[in-house]
């Protein structure tokens, strides 16, 4: 008995000579594989994000625990609720860098090199028209997102309630994907153009305070949140690589002063368009009326 | 239950980003012609898109929306003025510091700022300039809640602070830097998206449910556009001031 358990001491020394080179390999293909750096890379991004998202738990829980003075129901749930969200923004955000960000830039520049619009930048200069396709794509981008927005379907179906059935759902949600397409799209005009920027903003301010005085009342707290509405996490970041990729890539311009700017445009028109059907549809019903009366 | 929730959040997060990759890839195929190059990085990164939209989804409606609208309603018929307004501000501060569209695009800015040489190129001054951009928008997005708290209070008609907001930023723009215009417009629309929306509106709609004589369908909304107004002002003077 004592005798095995000697002959395992002296064994020992051997055995951990052999193990720890091949502990040391592992780790060593760790490190180049990258895995380790994910790992780390991923637990700062972790911290960074529960210095992000720490302030509103402790809003909540703190006005919840010491104002209302009540307990907080289901703590399990919700502990694993913030814990969700934490390591969701992290993939989110990873996941844009890898995708979103590259595919606006990456579509931006494809449909603006010299070679697919055809225009030799040297020999000629270049024409706000022949960036159709650039509107074509920041439309489409625009139209197909806001029209697939579940926070708009339910302001939508609230419309609907307040109108009293005048003003249909699907109705004004297309109305917002219209504006959405078409405020990207002259967004990108502007940004071709080299225009002023204020002075679109300033004209659609002024479209919306005109609109107001004309617009059904009930309405208009929802008309005017619309548009902040469908600006939603995929469409901002998305939007946002495709301006600054093509303030890169047309001639002339400069990312720090055109490189942003669209999703001011993308917030603003949504509104003047759900004003505008707003009243269509009011005209609508008055005629309706006035022609069974 | 969990399981069929998930699934549910899972679909819900392809659909948000069908509609881009559609428009991507009948571009590609039909306009462009062309492969779409470094598919595999693509494909990568949408995957953890998917992942992440679909946990901070989950998370947000097993935590912080259930609990965030049931304090906006017991914040509203409480009935006292300091607190809700002190709530007001800081759900909005908070849920703008959260809000990960924000913290994307303020990277973004600071990315360009610092190639356009407005700051240093070093990581530390990126971050802080990203850093004090979103304090910026979060302060002006906890501002709003507390106007759009006095509004629903007093029954200002909604036009009154959002035609203000005009006001205040077509008088501001022509003294803001010209590198600011573009990021503090768009500040406006990017702070109210995902996390910052839902709250606000079930406070705009608590609130007018618990007082007499306001409409929760009429005058609930409205908040959220003013909350998209004020960071517009705030960075264009934060634009001035740095």
């Amino acid at each position: 008995m004592i005798d095995e358990m000697i002959r395992l001491m002296a064994a020992l020394p051997e055995a951990a000579r052999n193990i720890f080179p091949m502990i040391a390999a592992v780790a060593d293909h760790l490190l180049h594989s990258g895995l380790i750096e994910g790992l780390i890379n991923f637990a700062l991004k972790l911290g960074e994000t529960c210095r992000d998202v720490l302030p509103i738990a402790v809003t909540i829980l703190g006005f919840q625990l010491l104002v209302i003075r009540r307990p907080i129901a289901h703590p399990r749930k919700i502990l694993i609720g913030f814990a969700s969200v934490l390591i969701g923004i992290v993939f989110f955000l990873k996941g844009l860098d890898m995708a979103l960000f590259p595919l606006g830039d990456l579509m931006a520049a494809q449909l603006t090199t010299p070679e697919f619009i055809g225009v030799d930048p040297v020999a000629g200069k270049i024409d706000w028209r022949d960036y159709v396709w650039v509107y074509v794509f920041a439309a489409s981008i625009g139209f197909t997102t806001a029209l697939a927005e579940p926070s708009l379907l339910a302001v939508a179906l609230r419309a609907e309630q307040i109108s009293g059935g005048t003003i249909r759902a699907w109705g004004l949600r297309f109305s917002v994907a219209l504006g959405v397409g078409f405020g990207i799209a002259l967004g990108i005009f502007r940004l071709v153009t080299g225009e002023e920027f204020s002075l679109f903003i300033v004209a659609g301010y002024i479209m919306v305070m005109i609109q107001t005085r004309f617009a059904p009342k009930l309405i208009l707290g929802l008309a005017y949140d619309s548009g902040a509405v469908t600006t939603s996490m995929v469409t901002v970041p998305m939007i946002t690589a495709l301006g600054l990729g093509l303030a890169k890539a047309i001639p002339g311009r400069d990312p720090l002063l055109d490189g942003f700017g669209l999703i001011a445009f993308a917030a603003l028109f949504p509104v003047i368009a759900v004003l505008s059907y707003a009243q269509i549809a009011q005209w609508l019903n008055k005629a309706d009326l006035l022609s069974k009366t | 239950m969990f399981k069929n929730r998930f699934i549910k959040y899972l679909l819900g997060s392809c659909r948000d980003l069908a509609p881009i990759f559609a428009v991507v890839l009948i571009f590609q195929n039909l306009v462009i012609k062309q492969p779409l190059p470094d598919l595999a990085n693509l494909i990568e990164g949408s995957l953890f898109l998917i992942i992440g939209l679909t946990l901070f989804v989950q998370g947000l409606e097993l935590s912080l929306f259930p609990l965030g609208e049931d304090m906006a309603y017991d914040f509203a018929r409480k009935g006292s003025l300091f607190w809700l307004v002190l709530f007001a501000f800081s759900l909005g501060f908070c849920a703008a510091i959260a809000e990960p569209a924000l913290i994307a695009a303020a990277q973004q800015a600071a990315h360009i700022a610092s190639q356009g040489h407005i700051i240093d190129s070093g990581d530390a001054a990126k971050a802080d300039y990203a850093l004090g951009l979103r304090v910026t928008v979060a302060l002006s997005v906890g501002f709003a809640l507390i106007v759009g708290v006095l509004r629903i209070i007093r029954g200002w008609p909604v036009y009154v602070p959002v035609f203000i907001g005009y006001l205040c930023v077509a008088v501001i723009t022509p003294f803001a830097p010209k590198e600011i215009i573009g990021i503090a417009y768009d500040a406006g629309g990017i702070a109210t998206s995902s996390i910052t929306v839902p709250l606000v509106t079930a406070l705009g709609v608590g609130l007018a449910t618990a007082i007499k004589g306001r409409n929760p369908l009429t005058d609930g909304f409205g908040m959220v556009v003013f909350a998209s107004q004020t960071p517009i002002v705030f960075v264009l003077a934060y634009g001035m001031a740095v």
